[in-house]
């Protein structure tokens, strides 16, 4: 397509320069910057309009393709809208010097502006990726808008989606060894509060992520590498953050041993689940048993965890309703839940009528140890014996009795058939 | 009776029951003994299907049996409600002996052939049975309760007690907490879910096979529901007690009705059901027991 409609660029621009300097010349040194800025601002400006109108009089046309069958055509009250919609073609387009132009390919360098973004990009997880490094994520380059736009592909609202279409793909997680996360997440509280509540504060995949520098959970500088997650999490739960730190599973973290349980460990990372609910009643004791085996043991062995376990009724005390979740502390720590000043009023919380000598109860007792809980060791033992004695010795006497009635029995019919015969 | 010397009627339930009509029946329990074994296996049934999930929570049928009937919550209720028929029918079972006791001046009650309490008789009959078992001495002769019915008697006697106890202070340990201490709130789930243990395999092994699966009563030792056995039976089984009465000249003063046609068969589906609901939470525990540990 050729346009013979408009006097070649070059002719024109020769002759505003020379306009330019005449202007520019005539007036004195002190205002000249100004001067010069203002009069390439009103001799230039229709130019730059007239050079997008040189690329709009062939691209307008929406169905305009190449020879291979791409899209050239542009949707030119979309790109003025977007963010995008004050940068001229040739900005970008930078392999295009004259109008008009062969047919060719260009390349789009985003990063010839967005060099921060890129260079982040570089040193990411999606580095290597096959997929444009920008437009993948923020869409269509001619309609990008604003992250605080609802049209943008990276609106908050919108991020899930955005990288759903790569990290909801079954094949893709697969492919990388990751973990199929979107459904997930989607399921989760942060999920729903995005996609059901539509809140603009709840967490999205970038607010744990990150956005372009997004690194390896194993990297330790990833916002969700281990030692990193309670400030990841602590962005939005600040105050949940300080209880942590001050307890002995932050001051863990801190301190570098990865070993301590971070917010992940409890609350996973996407199936995050409102703390109320039965299902993560259910499922969190035994992550603190991955550590605490012993306690996990003992506490198994109690009408609480008996309780637990059979579902459908998830009141019963699991780990944190009496050692506290987030601000765990020693139990010699006045400030502990479990302190004995404290016991009759964190009991109290279920046990209603609880009283100093209810609170002797002892939730991890051992029957197996007889150093630590000697009469409970020695009742378990009273009551085994009972239990095993009386059971041996009358199954030994049932089963001898059993045979030897049987023996009566058919006796008894032989010597009938015999008098009957 | 010219058929038993044809068959020997070892098996008193599948006697024609024109042949039932021939032969006298003699009063053994009164109809409020068998109301009350009635309330007292049902709701041990109850107990011991709701308690068992608990005590083998870490196993695949408790979760899955907690499932199908509501989960814990209903779990429990339903233990406590059958916690409350089993208390009733103990005091009822107090009530009724303190009557006869200070009421109706009954005597016999604590000492002699009709009472409960282990006598010298019983250690002799255990041992002579123990012999007569491997062939070294004849069978002994019983009177109105054996041996290993007082013992089923005392068994469960003093397993409502522990097993009561222990159930209640856990159902009202910061009450029972003011007088117990502190260990004893630990003890008591030790002590109530191993007596109960031991009463669960007893009665559904022990019990099961001594007083009904056994070849002389097998399948089912009716007495127990209809109140009445056969002349047959009352001689054969209560030898002692039978020539007693027939020395007193007293026997005419046990003989009672015959047992509906009816009445025996709708009790034999309650007591068929019994064992085999039994039988079945036997087969869990040992799966439980053996399994989980």
């Amino acid at each position: 397509m050729t346009g013979p409609f408009f006097e070649p660029v070059g002719t024109c621009c020769v002759m505003k320069v020379d306009l330019l300097r005449a202007i520019t010349s005539s007036v004195g040194s002190k205002f000249k910057i100004l001067a010069q800025a203002l009069a390439t601002l009103l001799l230039f400006y229709p130019f730059m309009l007239h050079a997008e109108t040189d690329c709009l009089s062939c691209h307008s046309d929406k169905t305009l393709q190449d020879a291979a069958g791409q899209s050239a055509g542009l949707d030119i009250d979309k790109f003025h809208a977007s963010i995008h919609g004050s940068v001229s073609c040739t900005d970008c387009h930078t392999s295009i010097k004259e109008y008009p132009h062969a047919e060719q390919r260009t390349t789009v360098k985003c990063d010839t502006c967005h060099a921060d973004q890129a260079s982040a990009i570089g040193g990411s997880v999606h580095a290597k990726a096959n997929a444009h490094p920008c437009t993948s994520c923020h869409g269509d380059t001619h309609s990008i808008f604003p992250r605080s736009d609802a049209r943008s592909a990276v609106y908050p609202l919108n991020i899930p989606r955005t990288c759903g279409t790569c990290h909801a793909s079954e094949t893709l997680a697969k492919k990388y060894g990751l973990q199929n996360v979107y459904a997930t997440y989607m399921d989760s509280i942060h999920g729903y509060a995005v996609s059901k509540e539509g809140l603009l504060v709840a967490a999205n995949c970038m607010s744990c992520h990150g956005s372009h520098n997004i690194l390896s959970h194993k990297d330790g500088k990833s916002t969700t590498s281990r030692g990193n997650i309670p400030e990841t999490c602590g962005t939005c739960h600040a105050g949940v953050k300080d209880e942590y730190s001050a307890g002995v599973h932050g001051k863990m973290v801190a301190s570098g041993n990865t070993k301590a349980p971070v917010c992940s460990d409890c609350h996973t990372a996407h199936a995050i689940l409102q703390p109320t609910e039965a299902t993560f009643r259910m499922q969190t004791t035994p992550i603190c048993g991955s550590c605490h085996k012993d306690q996990l043991a003992t506490y198994r062995d109690t009408f609480h965890s008996q309780l637990g376990l059979l579902g459908g009724y998830v009141e019963t005390a699991r780990c944190w309703d009496c050692h506290g979740a987030h601000g765990i502390l020693p139990a010699s720590d006045p400030a502990s839940p479990v302190n004995k000043a404290n016991l009759i009023k964190t009991c109290g919380r279920c046990h209603a009528d609880a009283n100093a000598s209810f609170v002797q109860y002892q939730p991890h007792a051992n029957p197996h140890n007889r150093k630590m809980n000697p009469a409970l060791y020695y009742t378990r033992l009273f009551m085994n014996i009972l239990l095993w004695g009386t059971l041996s010795f009358f199954t030994l006497h049932t089963l001898l009795w059993f045979i030897r009635a049987k023996k009566e029995q058919r006796k008894s019919r032989l010597a009938a058939e015999e008098k009957h015969d | 009776m010219i058929d038993e010397r044809v068959v020997p009627p070892k098996r008193p339930q599948e006697i024609p029951l024109e042949t039932h009509g021939k032969q006298k029946f003699f009063v053994r329990f009164t109809l409020a003994q068998r109301y009350l074994h009635v309330a007292l296996f049902t709701s041990f049934l109850g107990l011991a299907a709701t308690g068992l999930p608990i005590r083998f929570s870490d196993n695949a049928w408790a979760r899955l049996f907690a499932k199908a009937v509501g989960g814990f919550g209903a779990i429990l209720f339903f233990h406590k409600f059958c916690a409350i028929i089993l208390t009733l029918s103990f005091l009822y079972h107090l009530k009724d002996l303190a009557t006869r006791v200070f009421v109706h001046k009954e005597k016999g009650i604590f000492w002699g052939p009709n009472s409960m309490v282990a006598n010298w008789k019983d250690v002799q009959d255990l041992v002579g049975h123990l012999r007569w078992f491997v062939g070294l001495g004849p069978k002994p002769k019983f009177d109105r309760f054996a041996y290993w019915e007082k013992f089923d008697y005392w068994a469960v006697f003093w397993g409502m007690i522990v097993i009561g106890f222990s159930g209640y202070a856990m159902w009202f340990a910061p009450f029972f907490a003011r007088f117990l201490p502190g260990w004893a709130l630990n003890a008591v789930l030790v002590v109530h879910g191993e007596e109960a243990l031991l009463a669960i395999l007893f009665i559904f092994s022990i019990h099961f096979v001594n007083t009904h699966l056994r070849p002389e009563s097998f399948p089912m030792d009716m007495v127990i529901f209809t109140g009445k056995e056969t002349e047959e039976e009352f001689k054969k089984k209560r030898t002692l007690e039978y020539g007693r009465l027939v020395a007193q000249g007293k026997l005419e003063t046990r003989v009672g009705e015959q047992p509906a046609y009816w009445w025996v068969n709708f009790a034999k589906v309650i007591g068929f059901t019994a064992i085999l609901i039994g039988l079945t939470l036997l087969v869990l525990t040992l799966i439980g027991y053996f399994g989980s540990s």
